[in-house]
């Protein structure tokens, strides 16, 4: 039966350098949870490590997470890969540290905390997940969709790392599965703000690098089941599943 | 100064779009926010640039630009030059910085 899914498909968490400690995965999930979100992503830079701990939350309070990353190209547009299940989501991630160069240095970037599902800190991770990677996009949207997932470009309407942006405008034959728009324009200012988005199907979601942001923009999904692949489908308003 | 005189004298490598090379240069300009430059570069200009992505060609035919170069070792996609080779307009690769070239073109053209 199809019900309505709060989503907000574009979460960091204390693994982005830029994010707080308060994020840890369990931190996440349970803010998700008390902002009424039914399905979330976690999409920190260039990585997927704290994807699996939040999950394992997810299953405990009943908020269902994708695993997911937020990469950047080497054009620096940032785009979203969401997966549902961390296998494939960790061949994304495989796909990624070959091809992202260098080494964080936390006094100027931030800290990249990996916790497990208790808060537990693991360790931190040492790459430059701050950093572009050497793929190009198209590169990146066909190996998030080999791989079955959702290729999303992110913050669209941003001046900085959005496509657009960087690109000047979205190449038409990207077969992207849609844009987000920030949290900065309410959506009936979509096509007059942003006009640069065409006829891609648009979500929002609150890219919250603190707990206060997550849920600060979402999008509503009337769908079967809480899967990347009925959300593909609402995305193209097919069988019925609809943005709503 | 046309494209074909500007590569000979700077030994810019000529990579695509060689029927183009008899393009009047007007101008420069230097930038890689591809949409800052399709908002600002001037028409017939030369573009200094480390995007190689396809989208360059594109803004380079909406300013109707004489010339891209690439700069700092960059190279462009394969369908960026099959594009370049299709609208006839040259990308040229110079190995060193945006500075030091834009600082000879200048010199040249002024």
């Amino acid at each position: 039966m199809l019900k309505q899914y709060h989503t907000d498909l574009h979460i960091h968490t204390c693994l982005s350098p830029c994010g707080d400690w308060e994020m840890s995965p369990r931190g996440v999930v349970e803010m998700s949870r008390d902002k009424g979100l039914d399905i979330i992503a976690v999409c920190d830079h260039n990585s997927m490590e704290n994807a699996e701990a939040a999950m394992r939350v997810g299953e405990k309070t009943g908020v269902c997470v994708f695993p997911g990353m937020e990469i950047c190209s080497r054009e620096e547009a940032h785009i979203l890969a969401i997966f549902s299940d961390p296998e494939r989501a960790r061949a994304m991630q495989e796909y990624v540290y070959d091809h992202l160069p260098g080494e964080n240095r936390s006094e100027y970037f931030g800290n990249q905390i990996i916790a497990n599902e208790y808060d537990e800190v693991l360790g931190e991770n040492d790459r430059l997940l701050i950093g572009a990677t050497t793929l190009a996009i198209h590169e990146i949207v066909e190996k998030t969709h080999a791989l079955g997932g959702l290729s999303i470009a992110s913050h669209v309407d941003r001046p900085a790392f959005g496509i657009i942006s960087q690109l000047g405008f979205i190449p038409p034959d990207l077969p992207l599965d849609g844009v987000e728009i920030s949290y900065r324009i309410p959506p009936e200012d979509w096509q007059e703000k942003v006009p640069g988005i065409g006829d891609f199907p648009c979500i929002t979601s609150s890219d919250a690098h603190y707990p206060d942001d997550i849920g600060r923009a979402r999008t509503v999904f009337l769908i079967d089941t809480p899967s990347p692949e009925e959300i593909r489908l609402a995305l193209q308003g097919a069988k019925g599943r609809e943005i709503v | 100064m046309i494209v074909k005189e500007l590569a000979e004298q700077l030994e810019l490598k000529v990579l695509a779009g060689e029927e183009g090379l008899d393009r009047e240069i007007k101008g420069g300009y230097c930038g890689d926010l591809l949409s800052e430059v399709m908002a600002k570069a001037p028409e017939g200009c030369v573009w200094l640039t480390v995007q190689g992505h396809q989208n360059i060609m594109a803004v380079a035919v909406l300013r109707d630009m004489s010339a891209v170069i690439l700069v700092g070792g960059h190279s462009p996609d394969e369908d960026t030059k099959q594009k370049a080779d299709k609208e006839g307009i040259p990308i040229l690769l110079w190995p060193g910085s945006a500075f030091d070239l834009a600082g000879r073109i200048y010199a040249g053209l002024a």
